[in-house]
């Protein structure tokens, strides 16, 4: 079960939850569907566009939702989709 | 300023035989993922890796990794990989096939070699069919199923393979799912890291064939029914864990110490020529 | 660590089995994956003791199947590997034979011929697996195989047997008999300076240059093992020079298989060796191998002291075939006569390469290789 908290952490200033960056590679994408079926945050959709193989990848709906699991990432049978961290220059605002 | 993106895995995979052959919604390319992600975090030394797959359709994974790899005949991967490794005990060797390439034909050498506790590391995509042939009868197909060559639903009864490995004297045997990625990849990690022979089967949807037959169209449905139907229980018998269409056992089953085949073999041969050596100088 | 105590420096007195066995350690083998079959078992045993004196590994695997997939394994982790059979091993071997000829893995398999087929005579001997060795795997391809004809020939063709597989990356098969197997005759074995050793050609490329399937100007290519650095792909399917499979490829199918057939076909003049034994002026020729071959010596000095102008052709390379010498004295002899230990195999090579001469043949099955007086017999009938 979730944690639920009743008040903002402490260090809410300090920490700084890392920013996601998802990488789609629409031509490799062969529209099986597991990054936007199982993405627990719902990130994913399929787009209207259709791929070099015929097939619908998937599009980004809000990026800000995406809490780097990483799950599409893994699960991707066809290495079209990857996450990574972005990388903040100094200064940049959350 | 377009730089080109990159996955961060792709140096683990051989440019010129991508895209691989598999079809939407097959499992291998997962199997494939969650390998060369536990590879990276490993970070293995690629000279001494080997990986060596039998006929199949995850048999092609041999040749998609960029590693040193071998694709043998039907069903002697392991046969294969026992000579590699015993002649030199230094590569790191990795079985990536099939259940009917390891569990029909290739039964024979994969019990003797979970006998010897050889330490090489197979890795069993088992999909319920033959699925580059086009979809017969396995020794992994579940009872009724539906399958080219049990066209009135299967009647034989299927191996439990973590049983098999268990009871053959593997040192490490582990089941999940294609959907267990996380768990897959950890697996997978442990495996490369333990002494003697290791064994993880991954249920793998192919969604085209077996899935189409038996009312799982898609590679989502069959996820779907491994996501409903697993359930983790570490270290349970492995004799109970048969797979049905209600109930996929994952987990680990056996995690054990045994001294292995190559360093008991080494280390007699090393004894016997340092005699013969001391005797004829 | 002194090289003196590897080999068996000096004569003995050995069987066949165990000389092929000396034969193997000289040559440099150290792995050997074998399964117990009469008339072979003995040289498994000699192994099971000598290879961990030599620093070399012995496995007994599960069954044939597993040995010859087990020696492909050692031999592309860089070690030259042997195995030993016999006629019903040699059968399961065969599939296995394909996938060595196809990734040009250097390997010997030792074939200790009995009677067949099927289990047929155990402990008796037979020369039915000559055809087998050619043709016995599916597909086009070519392999090298050798008779040995005594027990000094057990070492010394072993020897051989490394020495061509590891030169053409091939097959390389040492079809013995059980009575050669199993006699006991002297051996010399000379100090291991004194043995010619071949070892396979090392990539000398970098790797990232490297195809593992790229042949020189002898279409042989070299060849990088496991662990060197170089990583690469090899599989039993069609493919290119990289090791990628081309299943749909045709041109990739016929450069390949024919560059596989080629590389022994071009360069069989290398490979071939015979015995010829008063062939100069022979009126009739007699074409023996293996143990029929001591048989045949006998009957040709016999034949020659009786005043026929007999000789004998003994091929020491039965494939590839020594075609060009029978098609030799077949221009000059009035006849040929082949004794075979089977129901007509070597001779129907004979007669594809003698084309007119006539060509008599002498089968015998059973326990004893053909005496001296039958093939004396043949000789005079023919002359």
């Amino acid at each position: 079960m979730p944690v639920r908290l009743w008040r903002a952490p402490l260090d809410t200033q300090k920490v700084k939850p890392p920013k996601a960056e998802i990488h789609i590679l629409k031509d490799q994408c062969k529209g099986c569907g597991f990054c936007i079926h199982f993405c627990p945050k719902k990130v994913l959709e399929e787009s209207e566009e259709i791929n070099a193989r015929g097939v619908h990848p998937p599009k980004i709906v809000d990026e800000s939702k995406c809490i780097l699991c990483s799950f599409c990432t893994s699960v991707c049978p066809d290495f079209a989709i990857f996450v990574v961290e972005k990388q903040c220059k100094e200064g940049c605002q959350t | 300023m377009e730089t080109e993106i990159v996955h961060p895995l792709a140096k683990y995979l051989r440019e010129a035989m991508m895209p691989h052959i598999w079809c939407s919604g097959c499992g291998n390319g997962i199997i494939l993922n969650c390998f060369v992600q536990a590879i990276d975090e490993l970070k293995m030394d690629l000279n001494k890796l080997v990986v060596v797959s039998g006929i199949g359709c995850i048999g092609r994974a041999a040749g998609y990794v960029n590693t040193n790899s071998f694709h043998t005949t039907h069903g002697r991967p392991i046969a294969f990989a026992t000579g590699v490794k015993l002649a030199n005990p230094e590569l790191e060797v990795v079985i990536i096939s099939g259940d009917g390439d390891l569990f029909a034909i290739g039964g024979n050498h994969f019990i003797h070699a979970a006998r010897r506790n050889i330490g090489i590391k197979v890795i069993c995509a088992n999909n319920f069919n033959y699925g580059m042939t086009g979809g017969q009868q396995g020794p992994t197909t579940p009872i009724e199923a539906l399958t080219t060559t049990t066209p009135y639903g299967n009647i034989e009864h299927p191996f439990n393979l973590v049983h098999l490995a268990a009871a053959s004297g593997a040192t490490y045997v582990a089941r999940w799912t294609t959907l267990h990625v996380r768990k897959l990849t950890q697996s997978i990690k442990k495996l490369l890291q333990k002494e003697g022979f290791g064994f993880i089967e991954v249920v793998s949807p192919c969604p085209e064939i077996f899935g189409r037959y038996n009312k799982m169209r898609t590679g989502l449905e069959m996820m779907e029914w491994f996501r409903k139907a697993s359930m983790v229980e570490n270290f349970s018998d492995p004799a109970k864990a048969e797979i049905t269409p209600e109930r996929i056992v994952v987990g680990e089953f056996v995690d054990i110490a045994k001294v292995s085949y190559e360093k008991l073999l080494h280390e007699k041969i090393a004894e016997i020529n340092e005699k013969k050596m001391a005797m004829v100088s | 660590m002194s090289k003196k105590g590897l080999i068996l420096e000096g004569s003995h007195f050995m069987n066949g089995d165990i000389a092929c066995a000396e034969g193997a350690i000289a040559a440099g083998c150290r792995f050997f994956a074998g399964y117990p079959i009469t008339p072979a078992t003995e040289i498994a045993e000699h192994l099971a003791q000598r290879m961990p004196e030599i620093g070399g590994i012995y496995v007994q695997m599960e069954d044939e199947i597993a040995s010859i997939a087990a020696v492909i394994g050692a031999s592309y982790a860089g070690v030259k590997a042997m195995t030993a059979t016999s006629g019903p091993g040699f059968s399961l071997m065969q599939e296995n034979i394909g996938l060595a000829v196809m990734t040009e893995a250097p390997c010997v398999i030792v074939d200790v011929m009995r009677g067949g087929p099927s289990t047929g005579q155990p402990t008796l001997p037979g020369q039915q697996d000559v055809m087998q060795a050619k043709w016995g795997s599916h597909g086009d391809y070519e392999i090298i195989a050798l008779a040995p004809s005594s027990v000094q020939e057990m070492f010394d063709l072993t020897i051989e047997a490394f020495n061509l597989s590891e030169t053409y990356r091939v097959p390389a098969i040492l079809l013995a008999d059980e009575v050669v197997g199993h006699m006991w005759e002297k051996v010399v074995i000379p100090s291991i300076e004194k043995i010619k050793i071949m070892n396979r050609k090392k990539a000398n490329v970098p790797p990232k240059a490297y195809a593992p399937f790229m042949p020189d100007d002898d279409l042989v290519p070299p060849m990088a093992c496991f662990g060197e650095g170089y990583s690469f792909h090899a599989t039993g399917l069609t493919h290119d020079e990289h090791g990628y499979p081309q299943t749909s490829s045709s041109e990739a199918q016929q450069k390949l298989v024919k560059r596989l057939c080629d590389k022994i076909r071009k360069n069989a003049d290398k490979i071939i060796r015979v015995e010829e034994v008063m062939l100069d002026d022979a009126d009739v020729v007699v074409v023996a191998y293996g143990i029929v071959a001591r048989a045949a010596l006998s009957a040709v000095r016999k034949a020659r002291e009786n005043g026929i102008k007999a000789g004998l052709l003994r091929p020491i390379t039965l494939w590839p075939f020594p075609e060009s010498y029978v098609a030799k004295i077949a221009k000059q002899a009035k006849a040929i006569v082949v004794p075979e230990m089977n129901c007509g195999q070597l001779v129907r090579e004979v007669e594809r390469a003698a084309k007119e001469t006539p060509v008599a043949f002498l089968s015998k099955l059973g326990e004893e290789p053909h005496t001296p007086m039958e093939i004396l017999e043949a000789i005079r009938r023919n002359c």
